[in-house]
């Protein structure tokens, strides 16, 4: 596939590279979700092996479907956004280039240390300093690749999608090479160059705002351009945009210590978070209506097109993970809720029915165009895929949340005489019926990813070469 | 200054300047510029796409009523 250098065409190439590569990742991180979710059903899974234990796969399933999947989801559509609504090339194609083979590195490197037990430990920054440097490295030049293409656009704006994607890469820079900071003692292991509760409260403020703004923030970047490109019409309202954003980016930033509720952490600083967290269903909401609301009087278009379909389906699931979250920051509801299963089911109703359902639709969207192709290969394989999706992530979020009120309430029953009720292993009997759920449910999620990697094979196949330059072209 | 008086302070601070966003977002003088950017995702169209898409737009609300 070759793609046309004259000024007048945008750089395709590196889109195509990080779209492809998004469901090489998905497949490869949902299938480890997947087995994962088979050990907690058969323990056995892991053959006595300790590269295939739960605790050196389970850091690499998070990285892979999180950094892998999500991130190259992040880079292909934010250097598609940036180009068209800039109407502008990418500013340096070397540089993009690099961005995508560094990446692509990071992740590789991943899939080698993590199962060798090469860990940091810090939730979702599991990997050792040298990996955290060529991170660190890529990461500022897609920024520079971002930004300079921003500078370089014909129009007047900035459209709101960019704000979005701006306003994620700076930040997750910040919350990388600050949460990363650490004490090298050799190649491989490293310290925290932060001690004991001040450890922890780096860690989640940067572990919740990769959260908010690697999970939120970029997608509904995402989401700013692809809902109205999908549905035809231009967002409901631009001026909620704008005090979403604003809203968005500076509450989210202190809403960390939830995770670390009832712990060693200054008492004040809890009760921070959690007013923090409540006041953030605001804007999570507004941006929610504000995307919905686009469809407001052509809600017969989602009867005929299933691309927009996943789009709305994947606010609705934002909607309410981004309801429940802030409830679950509530120091209350988190007795009950917190070191239990419904923490697990209120992440993947985030990361399988926001995040990889608004990915897949604007993949959809975008793949078409950009190999020069009309739709993709089958229309009705996307509504396959839409059923597969849905049903497979409301079967995970119930069984997480049926086992997760009951591990809370076993775990604190108290007899009259003051012991507990229920032994541990008890609770995690009572279990193990919500572990099977989940795993076919994640199994179905799996399935239609297998289903959208064949449509886009076949979509991909039927493109000429000259029909994917010719869609390069500026218009 | 006692620490809770700094912290109301910032509380008004903190609303003070979301009200100054909420403001700025709404105001008349911004609506032009904003209604042109709220365009952007369409501005990569050409002409016969603008046409067929505004038509459809059009079809679509006539048939429903």
């Amino acid at each position: 596939m070759s793609t046309a250098t004259t000024p007048t065409a945008y750089n395709y190439k590196v889109v195509r590279q990080f779209a492809i590569m998004t469901v090489v990742w998905g497949i490869f991180g949902m299938a480890l979700g997947v087995f994962i979710a088979a050990q907690l059903v058969w323990p056995q899974l892991s053959f006595d092996l300790p590269w295939l234990t739960f605790g050196r796969l389970r850091p690499l399933h998070t990285n892979s479907v999180i950094f892998a999947f999500g991130g190259c989801a992040l880079f292909a559509t934010s250097y598609y956004v940036v180009q068209r609504t800039s109407q502008a090339r990418i500013v340096s194609d070397r540089l993009a280039a690099f961005t995508f083979w560094g990446w692509q590195a990071v992740i590789v490197s991943a899939i080698i240390t993590l199962p060798l037990g090469l860990t940091s430990t810090k939730e979702y920054a599991e990997l050792e300093w040298p990996i955290d440097i060529l991170i660190a490295v890529v990461w500022i030049s897609y920024a520079l690749v971002f930004f300079g293409t921003i500078m370089k656009r014909k129009m007047k704006h900035i459209y709101v999608g960019n704000w979005f994607f701006g306003g994620f890469i700076v930040t997750v820079a910040v919350l990388h090479i600050v949460n990363s900071m650490a004490m090298p003692v050799s190649l491989f292991k490293s310290y925290s160059i932060y001690a004991g509760a001040t450890d922890a409260m780096v860690q989640w403020w940067y572990g919740h705002n990769a959260v908010g703004f690697f999970l939120t923030a970029g997608f509904l970047g995402m989401m700013y351009y692809f809902v109205p490109k999908q549905a035809g019409r231009p967002i409901y309202s631009y001026r909620l945009s704008i005090v979403h954003f604003w809203a968005l980016i500076s509450i989210y930033i202190w809403a960390g210590p939830h995770h670390l509720h009832y712990t060693a952490l200054p008492d004040w600083a809890q009760s921070l978070g959690m007013v923090m967290s409540l006041i953030l269903l605001a804007p999570s909401w507004g941006g929610m209506i504000n995307g919905m609301m686009t469809l407001s009087g052509a809600w017969h278009k989602l009867r005929t097109d299933p691309i927009l379909r996943f789009l709305v389906v994947s606010l609705a699931f934002y909607g309410m993970s981004t309801f429940e979250g802030p409830m679950m920051a509530i120091k209350t509801v988190n007795a009950l809720s917190h070191y239990t299963d419904w923490t697990i089911g209120h992440v993947h109703a985030g990361a399988l029915g926001w995040v990889a359902m608004i990915s897949i639709g604007s993949l959809y969207h975008m793949i078409p165009k950009l190999f020069g192709r009309e739709r993709m290969h089958s229309i009705g394989m996307i509504n396959v895929h839409f059923w597969l999706a849905t049903v497979g992530t409301v079967l995970y979020i119930v069984s997480m949340w049926v086992n997760g009120i009951t591990q809370g309430l076993m775990w604190r029953a108290v007899n009259v005489d003051g012991t507990l009720t229920y032994s541990f292993v008890e609770a995690l009997e009572a279990s193990h019926p919500g572990y099977v759920v989940r795993l076919i449910g994640g199994a179905f999620f799996l399935l239609g990813m297998f289903v959208m990697a064949w449509n886009v094979w076949q979509t991909v196949r039927q493109s000429k070469s000259t029909e994917a330059e010719a869609a390069a072209q500026m218009a | 200054m006692d620490i809770n008086t700094v912290r109301g302070i910032a509380t008004i601070l903190v609303m003070l300047a979301f009200l100054g966003v909420v403001l700025w977002a709404y105001s008349s003088y911004k609506k032009k510029d904003f209604d042109e950017a709220a365009q952007l995702p369409f501005d990569d169209e050409t002409e016969d796409e603008k046409a067929a898409r505004v038509q459809k737009e059009e079809d679509a609300r006539s048939n429903k009523k």
